[in-house]
């Protein structure tokens, strides 16, 4: 076997060699590799931590990388370019937030479908259906079964007691629950009530997913098809509910103050010491456990300047987004409602992904469906779960993204939404092939595209070069995604 | 000579109209290797996947440590301590090795698993094997050689403090080095207890590792004799052909007919 003065070789290697495809190098990591197994008992120092992460790098493990890259070269460019300045005022940059924030939750729920190596093109217009019904509640005083007509009424408590019964027979229990939630509220008719009618929106959601996910898991045909064929279906069902040419104004000051509204400056301050602090417990906390049993763990020195980076960049945010941003004689300031509950969904999210069973499970069907099953895997469930959570999530995004505008029209959900929240999962690093992404790629991708169209608009570009860039954006990403790949099959044999 | 761990009594199995297995009675000891050989389509992977639950039995039944037990999916297998390496590698390639070994049985609470615990665990069994060739137990499978990604496969069937570990051709894409790593590997997972079985095509390894060798042909088990009472040419000839002097099927020509 080789001896373990190869590692430094390896690293040599690399360095004089800046082209990695080469033959050489292809040859080279079976046995460059072949280090002794000890090696993985001895804390790294700090430079050979960087030196990896760049070996990685070149590897095409690029991860958000090139989001984040993109993103400040964007900032840069559109501060550059917009004379009057109106680009980087704390107005706008508050407002870029809640406008990207709708369509970066539904780019959450896609993650888990991706991570599958499914697509949901559904979780668009589901997203749609989700804020129509909850917006014909608003209207209507209350009185669904008015504002639907009977038959319409019975039909959709038809199809939700069609969900419940999918959601048992797959065994999602959470899913069978909220299907029942949504059963209960559209068949006692609560009066109107903004809370509970965001609930029923994100039951309905539920609802949807459930019967996406039977038809993708159980029934078994192609994901694509599915949700195509329900892309289509959802849009019949808005229109239905709304009518021709109608919008459904959302006149609520609870509805309304989720995407617009602020927290007060004491509240920003706590959301900030309650998301850096736990940002750094959480690091330090594992640091420390890892090191208790003599695990590997990164340099104490990297983790404190990653925390160190992300609370002193946390309080400059904070700081500037308390300070007063109205224009005119008006008073804007706080950090808007719609980061808390980014964050609190994106925690949520990583932590399923990363610490719980079924996050290990998604990724497993995603990287090895044969493997998952044979592992004893229920393949069937975590498939269809996954279809759940993305239109559950989908029909958060409608709220933050129908309450942005203040009303909910036929076309929500439709045209373009899904495409950006794909767009934006897809630009953040999360692969379309499957097993590879994570929740915060979607929050970054979003960033980016929310960053791409308020500087557009800014600028004053017509429509035409707003689309054109999105797409030209889109393809880039996933043409880093294959990239990567190919680069990473290279460098493994 | 031990008490057989696993034996198999009359097993067949069907697919549709083709029956695959026939009454194959099939015994495997503990700290032996049993070599499962046979020609393409003589029901090597059919009879292992048998096994492991992934696909039912039609007739016969299954002794585990003497008790008839009914295998029906891979759970009933794991729970028994059956534990599969397969052909393809059942490993997820995004995933690192320590949860490519703990896949679908998880330590530590479905909302909370305890990594801590799982790459200790995993550590302590690639040094028990003497597994000295992987420098990371939290690297991607999916940058192993082709020899760790066997190796890894088997220690994760070692892991389960499993009784049977059943390998179904773990050298055939393997290179002289890593077949001598694996090959080593197996004869330490029969010292250390386990009963091994090893499906093979390769009549080297198999008069190297086994100390029996069970040969099926056409889906019939025509022999299963120690390695040391047969000779190269036998276990060929019984292969190919079914039978070999007073060894394997007396009319095999009326299987084929």
């Amino acid at each position: 076997m080789a001896a373990p003065t190869e590692g430094p070789e390896k690293a040599d290697l690399n360095k004089t060699d800046p082209e990695p495809a080469g033959a050489a190098e292809r040859a080279a990591p079976a046995s460059a590799r072949a280090a002794d197994f000890g090696i993985d008992t001895t804390a790294k120092s700090t430079s050979e931590a960087v030196r990896g992460y760049l070996t990685n790098l070149r590897n095409g493990d690029l991860g958000a990388l090139p989001a984040l890259l993109g993103l400040l070269a964007l900032f840069i460019l559109f501060t550059a370019l917009d004379g009057g300045g109106t680009f980087p005022s704390l107005l706008n940059l508050a407002n870029l937030l809640q406008q990207g924030a709708g369509q970066t939750i539904i780019a959450m729920g896609l993650v888990f479908v991706l991570l599958t190596g499914e697509i949901d093109l559904a979780a668009g217009t589901a997203s749609g259906l989700a804020a129509a019904v909850m917006a014909l509640h608003l209207v209507a005083g209350g009185n669904l079964l008015g504002a639907m007509g009977t038959t319409v009424f019975i039909m959709f408590a038809l199809v939700v007691v069609l969900a419940i019964a999918l959601a048992l027979l797959l065994r999602i229990w959470a899913g069978a629950a909220f299907s029942a939630v949504a059963l209960i509220l559209l068949v006692i008719g609560f009066p109107p009530n903004p809370w509970l009618q965001m609930l029923m929106a994100v039951c309905v959601g539920v609802v949807i997913g459930c019967l996406t996910g039977f038809l993708v898991a159980k029934v078994g045909m192609p994901s694509f098809v599915v949700t195509l064929a329900l892309f289509i279906a959802w849009q019949g069902v808005i229109l239905q509910l709304i009518g021709d040419g109608g919008t459904l104004g959302l006149r609520d000051p609870v509805l309304f103050n989720v995407a617009n509204g602020n927290l007060s400056t004491l509240w920003s301050w706590v959301l900030f010491v309650v998301a850096a602090g736990g940002y750094a417990a959480v690091l330090l906390n594992r640091q420390a456990s890892r090191r208790r049993l003599g695990l590997v763990a990164q340099p104490t020195g990297l983790v404190l300047l990653k925390i160190a980076a992300v609370v002193v960049l946390a309080a400059i945010a904070t700081l500037l987004l308390t300070q007063n941003r109205g224009p005119g004689s008006v008073v804007i300031s706080g950090v808007p409602y719609v980061v808390p509950i980014v964050l609190v969904l994106m925690v949520a999210g990583t932590f399923v992904l990363d610490r719980t069973r079924f996050g290990r499970h998604v990724y497993a069907v995603g990287g090895n469906r044969e493997a998952a099953r044979r592992a004893g895997i229920d393949v069937v469930r975590i498939r269809a779960t996954v279809f759940v959570i993305s239109a559950a999530f989908a029909a958060i995004g409608a709220i933050v993204y129908s309450s942005k505008v203040g009303s909910v029209s036929p076309s929500a959900g439709g045209g373009n939404t899904l495409l950006f929240a794909v767009g934006a999962a897809v630009i953040g690093g999360t692969s379309l092939f499957g097993g590879r992404g994570r929740i915060s790629n979607a929050v970054i991708g979003g960033a980016v595209l929310a960053t791409v169209n308020n500087g557009l608009g800014l600028l004053g570009m017509p429509a035409s070069v707003v689309f054109l860039v999105n797409g030209v954006v889109l393809l880039l990403a996933a043409g880093v995604d294959v990239l990567s790949r190919r680069r990473s099959a290279v460098s493994v044999r | 000579m031990t008490d057989p761990i696993l034996q198999l009594r009359a097993v067949s199995k069907s697919f549709g109209a083709v029956q695959v297995l026939h009454d194959v009675d099939f015994t495997v000891r503990a700290g032996e290797v049993t070599a499962l050989v046979g020609d393409n389509g003589a029901g090597k992977s059919t009879l292992v996947k048998c096994v492991a639950g992934i696909h039912p039995i039609d007739g016969g039944e299954i002794l585990f440590n003497g008790e008839p037990v009914s295998i029906t999916a891979p759970a009933d297998a794991a729970r028994l301590g059956l534990e599969v390496v397969y052909q393809d590698l059942a490993l997820a390639d995004n995933l690192d090795i320590v949860q490519n070994m703990f896949l679908g049985r998880e330590r530590g609470r479905s909302w909370l698993l305890d990594e801590a615990d799982m790459e200790q665990a995993a550590r302590k069994t690639l040094a028990s094997l003497s597994v000295r060739t992987v420098t990371s137990v939290r690297m991607p499978v999916a940058a192993l050689s082709g020899g760790q990604r066997q190796t890894v496969a088997i220690a994760k069937a070692v892991l389960w403090d499993s009784k049977v570990v059943l390998l179904d051709e773990p050298t055939a894409a393997l290179g002289v080095a890593q077949t001598r790593q694996v090959l080593d590997l197996v004869r330490r997972l029969a010292e250390q207890g386990l009963g091994v079985v090893l499906i093979s095509h390769n009549m080297a390894d198999v008069f190297e590792v086994s100390d029996r060798i069970a040969c099926l042909y056409l889906g019939r088990m025509v022999a299963q004799v120690p390695t040391k009472e047969v000779s190269h040419g036998q276990v060929v000839e019984l292969i190919t052909a079914g039978r070999s002097g007073e060894l394997g099927l007396q009319r095999p020509e009326s299987v084929t007919a």
